[in-house]
């Protein structure tokens, strides 16, 4: 196997395990991890492509990968607000039971 | 140099595949923030220094310790964790289905044809980076500047909560 192999190897794993996590637990902010998981996984895609092929701009993976932490950042903020209007309305954060659309 | 690459992956995805199956949300967060340092610690295995440094900034520093806010303001009590028949079902099928998705990027990873040559490290130097952001990318950046600020407006109203909502949740 070749290097960039071994880190795409990697990154699908690391995927499929934020997949799981985000399928199979019902705490909302655990759910929210496994998305994390999932954009870092998408990450390390970006540089090990910007790592091993020639590239004409040489700067290309790693600005991807700053602008793919700023908008993970911004979903991180959402996501957590979410979860905290969350459990003010129904005072636990399960996914099963926000089941209202209205506030 | 692979051997070190084995040694981040193993300890990232061992982190991570532990961070999802505690029953402890404390331990979760904890764990995964460090999932979050091994792979600042790939992306500078990789070469990419700002962008290790931008990770280790933005998740283990940032989104960890509001992530630990979360967790201590939203608990209450033993029962959030209480797993049932419906739970184990509904965690075999996300174990299937994960099983089944790394299957199928694996086998599509170990097939293709991406032996590629030996490369010199790409050194991309901080001032080359603000030159390509101020550059080509300004739009990109001033684009993501205003999301994040629409972003933060946004979760400080939602999480501050509708008001005439407050009276009846107060009892």
């Amino acid at each position: 196997m070749s290097p960039l192999q071994l880190c795409l190897a990697f990154s699908s794993v690391l995927f499929a395990v934020g997949l799981t996590g985000a399928l199979a637990r019902s705490n909302s902010i655990l759910v929210l991890l496994g998305i994390e998981l999932m954009l870092n996984a998408a990450n390390l895609n970006f540089i090990a492509f910007w790592r091993y092929s020639p590239s004409h701009s040489p700067a290309t993976g790693v600005i991807f990968v700053i602008f793919a932490i700023a908008v993970a950042a911004a979903e991180a903020a959402v996501g957590l607000a979410l979860i905290i209007s969350i459990y003010r309305h129904q005072s636990n954060i399960r996914l099963q039971e926000a089941t209202r659309l209205k506030g | 140099m692979t051997a070190a690459l084995a040694l981040i992956a193993l300890l990232t995805i061992g982190t991570a595949v532990a961070a999802m199956s505690r029953r402890s949300l404390l331990n979760s967060v904890l764990l995964l923030a460090g999932s979050w340092v091994g792979i600042a610690a790939f992306f500078l295995w990789a070469g990419a220094e700002f962008a290790a440094f931008a990770q280790a900034l933005i998740y283990v520093g940032a989104i960890s310790m509001a992530l630990l806010f979360a967790v201590l303001l939203t608990r209450r009590s033993r029962e959030d964790f209480a797993p049932g028949p419906a739970v184990r079902s509904r965690a075999l099928y996300a174990m299937l289905a994960g099983a089944a998705l790394a299957g199928v990027l694996l086998a599509a990873v170990a097939r293709g044809s991406l032996a590629v040559a030996p490369s010199p490290v790409p050194v991309v130097t901080v001032r080359q980076l603000g030159r390509q952001l101020m550059g080509p990318h300004a739009a990109s950046l001033l684009v993501t500047g205003v999301l994040l600020t629409v972003a933060l407006i946004g979760a400080v109203v939602v999480a501050a909560g509708g008001g005439p909502e407050k009276p009846e949740d107060a009892p």
